[in-house]
């Protein structure tokens, strides 16, 4: 993943925002990090992308950490609305979440999620779980929106 | 659960696949790992006498190189992701090609992740590892593929 990557984390809990931003920063994951604290924002932040003239938006390369069990609009529709988009097929979304129940886990995967990770409820395992993901990220080529 | 994880990895080159899989045995010791020398090899498997092969109770994941003989990758990745039951398979691609257009076109053919294999023998297995310790998340939750036909 180059520096250009914008990490989009959809997330209601400053606290585990706060956790994520820092660990995978531990992981040396520097790049622009932005919270949407409730679907709504997410969806509007996609929204407004997707109404910009073609060229404003091209190039542009995102990462979405998206949680379910957030305000206004849960995540398991976010991702359907944004997987709908064919501007935003390509980007990568990973959902993180304490949501566990096989159910939402298939239809996640059905929606076209990339990845599906459970929020350990332990703390340290909380971060060396993110710090796993960074690095993980940091190996990934990631496709730009169009 | 992590004991019915299958990773399968399509690899025509042996000593990336040992380098692969080493490395991925590292953090991922309960997975089984099966390879594929080619295109043609993985889709057999796939396609041919699902029943027989593939278990419900299990999950896949393929690890795919795209330049590969008899059948590439690219052509393993549409087949896939264009069958009803298969498509759920989580499909990374791993690959010499960097090229941005490539990097586009297998993100539009729905693959979960791209990742270049790096030239230097050291950053090629220190990324394998990176992906073990990912796949290998207590946390990680994969699709199952569900009955099969056939």
């Amino acid at each position: 993943m180059t520096k250009d990557v914008v990490i989009l984390v959809g997330e209601d809990d400053e606290g585990h925002f706060e956790l994520i931003r820092k660990n995978l920063l531990r992981a040396g994951v520097s790049n622009e990090m932005h919270r949407l604290a409730n679907g709504q924002e997410i969806l509007d932040f996609f929204l407004t992308m997707s109404k910009r003239p073609k060229q404003k938006h091209n190039g542009q390369k995102y990462i979405l950490l998206l949680d379910i069990r957030i305000p206004k609009v849960d995540g398991v529709e976010v991702l359907e609305k944004i997987k709908q988009d064919k501007i935003f097929l390509k980007l990568p979304v990973i959902i993180l979440t304490v949501a566990d129940g096989p159910h939402t886990i298939e239809q996640c995967y059905n929606l076209g999620c990339n990845t599906y990770i459970v929020k350990p409820t332990e703390h340290e395992d909380f971060e060396e779980t993110i710090q796993k993901i960074g690095r993980f990220l940091s190996v990934v080529e990631v496709a730009s929106v169009k | 659960m992590k004991k019915d994880m299958v990773i399968l990895i399509a690899e025509d080159d042996a000593g990336h696949f040992q380098l692969i899989k080493k490395n991925l045995w590292l953090s991922c010791t309960e997975y089984d790992i099966l390879q594929f020398k080619d295109g043609q090899q993985v889709l057999d498997f796939l396609f041919k006498n699902r029943r027989m092969y593939l278990e419900e109770k299990k999950q896949y994941i393929l690890l795919l190189d795209i330049r590969m003989p008899k059948v590439d990758g690219l052509e393993v990745l549409r087949r896939i992701k264009a069958d009803e039951k298969l498509r759920s398979i989580p499909v990374m691609m791993l690959t010499t090609t960097s090229e941005v257009s490539m990097v586009e076109q297998c993100y539009e053919l729905q693959c979960s992740f791209y990742i270049v294999k790096p030239v230097d023998y050291h950053h090629f297995m220190e990324t394998v590892q990176n992906l073990g310790e990912f796949l290998s998340l207590g946390g990680i939750r994969m699709p199952s593929i569900g009955k099969m036909k056939n």
